[in-house]
């Protein structure tokens, strides 16, 4: 068993360009994903039809002006009428039109429910989220009266304590492109060498030897852990720089980090090693790749909540081992916990991996 | 009479509706150089997998080395050397690494391994490029290196599938020379696979032909070519030839046998001369006009084609377990 580890390992030490292929997406990813989703919508461009010119409707104007010098959520500027604002509203250069009726100041005045409209461009989630959000704490605040010399409140409010610091959405990202290298190398440093090596008739070498069936694919799956491992590692320490972790070198964290992503190369090696059993096709795996890539990493929460998806990924995410490492992953990476957090994560990776490489052993073929 | 290295009884292999091997029969003595001769398809290599493990056969076994290829193929691998058709190295991987890690595969102790290994790489006179990646040597130094690599762990029969293919003509004689010389220098028994006659006839003290799965002859190759008929063989095409130009030529000085491969007329002759000159002579008198004309010795061609009516020429085969885009 020790002679196989040992010549995989000999092979992937002269492959500088498969270390290079397998750590590269995940950092890349890592960054891009982290700075493209974690930002702040800000530049929105609001046009602005006053049809009412009266005090009130000034004052919402100017209202609406500090937050475009101030936090910058919008731009302001003004349309003569609605028609002319919606039409820029549809060619897109505007992201949405705030429109004050004409009778707006006298209902203020008359407190007779005033109201304001926005017509916006919904076609981008986000950014219509972002607007009519901003727009609402506009009109709270417009309502809101002077400031009371009570000291003690009568109406309920709500106080928001966070738990842990400020967390990034780059950090957030973190766990999963930790687990993400891993796969990569166990697809491409494992996988699709181990079915190139098979096409290429490299196996029959091995198997006129008098090695076992299990020290042959016990040869494999350590040799495959060892340099997911690798990967994992190297993405942790560089991955924990750049998104900015604090104290990421903390001793008993790091071990705890090594534990999961032992765990985690063992449970994807396995996994790894019970599709490609008995693939001899080379362009398969390849072309497997892609589709597991998606299928895997997505629906296990590395990028968006579970809560928000639908019945069906949940029950992906659910058999899906990349949800346990990600889970585990983020319990240290964010907030730094215990053992006991992850003690589950732990168990099903640990299990999944005994089913999956069982399952191997018995189709793994000792003869061509 | 002490047991034959190699035993095979009535060995059959079939993939689904396709026989590949049909009940062969044959045995290797020890220290024979033993070859298996047939074209592309012939069902040699599937033989000479199954005879090494790596196939389990359908019907029928092998005793090799002692060891039963279906009851215990472990044993069997114990006692056994192979160099696949494939070239099986590690590219990434020099010559030493490459005996290191086989000879920790079979199990060599630790002591003595370093010692045996550039014993073997100056066997194959590859010292030079002991470190080089393999990747680096040639075709033929590649095949030295799994030469050296069969041997690592001493077996006692040594198995060759096409071991000159894809070789140049004089890689291939490099890795002749390369095999006398190991087989002078150990006690092994050989058996090779090939479809190059001239390798079989150098190299084999018995060769076997075989095609389409079946065992059409086995003796050594003297004995072969003293069966055929004739001591020359001429190959004769013609135009404007009368209905009975056969039998024609079946009368002329020397002629012990004619056979027909398509449009070439084929004589055995043990007169080629005295043939040739009645040939040219009945062509003229009966307005037939030989288009070509061919003389040689009684070769292992004339013998294939004596036992199986045609050439050696590639063919097509059923997919071979191991058949798969990159290596076709």
């Amino acid at each position: 068993m020790l002679a196989i580890v040992e010549r995989e390992l000999r092979r992937f030490r002269r492959s500088p360009a498969l270390i290079a292929m397998s750590l590269i997406m995940p950092v890349v990813q890592l960054v891009v994903l982290g700075y493209a989703f974690g930002g702040t919508v800000r530049h929105l461009k609001l046009g602005i039809v006053d049809q009412d010119h009266g005090v009130p409707a000034v004052h919402l104007r100017e209202m609406a002006g500090a937050v475009a010098s101030g936090n910058k959520t919008f731009a302001t500027s003004l349309y003569p009428d609605v028609g002319t604002a919606v039409t820029a509203l549809r060619n897109g250069h505007l992201n949405g039109v705030l429109t004050i009726p004409p009778d707006f100041s006298r209902r203020v005045l008359s407190k007779d429910d005033p109201h304001v409209a926005l017509i916006e461009d919904n076609t981008d989630g986000f950014v219509s989220a972002s607007l009519a959000g901003a727009m609402s704490s506009l009109v709270e605040a417009y309502d809101l009266p002077p400031e009371s010399a009570r000291r003690i409140l009568t109406t309920t409010s709500l106080d928001v304590v966070e738990v842990y610091p400020y967390v990034p959405y780059i950090q957030y990202l973190l766990p999963g492109s930790i687990v993400m290298s891993i796969f990569m190398m166990v697809m491409i440093g494992g996988g699709i060498i181990f079915i190139d090596d098979k096409a290429r008739g490299l196996h029959e070498g091995y198997l006129v030897t008098p090695i076992s069936k299990l020290e042959l694919i016990l040869g494999f799956t350590v040799s495959g852990a060892v340099k997911a491992v690798l990967a994992g590692l190297v993405l942790m320490t560089l991955g924990t720089v750049i998104a900015g972790v604090p104290n990421p070198f903390e001793p008993m964290r790091l071990v705890r980090l090594f534990v999961v992503i032992l765990v985690t190369s063992m449970a994807l090696v396995s996994m790894m090693f019970l599709l490609m059993v008995r693939m001899s096709d080379p362009l398969l795996p390849r072309a497997l790749f892609g589709v597991l890539n998606t299928i895997l990493y997505f629906p296990s929460g590395a990028v968006y909540p579970q809560q928000a998806f639908p019945a069906w990924m949940r029950g992906i995410a659910v058999c899906d081992p990349f949800t346990y490492a990600v889970h585990a992953l983020k319990s240290l990476v964010l907030k730094n916990t215990g053992f006991v957090a992850i003690g589950f994560d732990l168990g099903f990776l640990i299990i999944f991996s005994i089913v999956a490489m069982s399952a191997a052993t018995l189709l793994f073929k000792r003869t061509l | 009479m002490p047991a034959p290295a190699i035993d095979v009884r009535a060995i059959t292999k079939r993939f689904g509706d396709f026989t590949a091997v049909n009940r062969i029969s044959f045995e290797v003595d020890r220290g024979e150089v033993f070859g298996l001769l047939g074209p592309n398809g012939a069902g040699k290599s599937t033989l000479i997998r199954m005879l090494t493990t790596l196939v389990e056969p359908t019907e029928g076994t092998a005793i090799v080395g002692g060891a039963d290829i279906v009851g215990d193929p472990n044993a069997v691998r114990r006692t056994i050397g192979v160099i696949p058709q494939a070239m099986t190295s590690d590219l990434e991987l020099s010559a030493t690494e490459n005996l290191l890690i086989f000879a920790k595969l079979y199990g060599v102790p630790r002591e003595g391994r370093k010692a045996l290994i550039a014993e073997l790489l100056a066997a194959v006179e590859l010292t030079q490029w002991a470190d080089k990646p393999v990747k680096m040597l040639s075709g033929g130094m590649r095949r030295r290196v799994e030469i050296a690599r069969g041997l690592v762990h001493k077996p006692s029969i040594f198995f060759l599938d096409e071991p000159t293919t894809g070789l140049d003509p004089v890689s291939r004689t490099a890795v002749w020379e390369m095999l006398r010389k190991i087989k002078a220098e150990r006690d092994l028994t050989i058996l090779l696979t090939t479809h190059y006659m001239d390798e079989a006839d150098k190299l084999c003290d018995r060769i076997a032909i075989v095609d389409h799965g079946e065992l059409k002859a086995l003796d050594s190759p003297l004995r072969l070519k003293a069966a055929v008929p004739g001591e020359n063989t001429l190959d004769a095409s013609f135009s404007g030839m009368p209905a009975d130009w056969r039998a024609t030529l079946e009368g002329l000085p020397g002629v012990e046998e004619v056979t027909v491969d398509g449009p070439v007329f084929r004589l055995a002759s043990a007169n080629g001369p005295a043939t040739t000159m009645a040939l040219m002579s009945a062509a003229s008198e009966a307005g037939v006009t030989v288009d070509s004309l061919g003389i040689q010795s009684t070769s292992l061609d004339d013998v294939f084609v004596h036992y199986t009516g045609h050439q050696l020429r590639d063919a097509l085969q059923a997919p071979s377990p191991t058949d798969r885009l990159i290596r076709r």
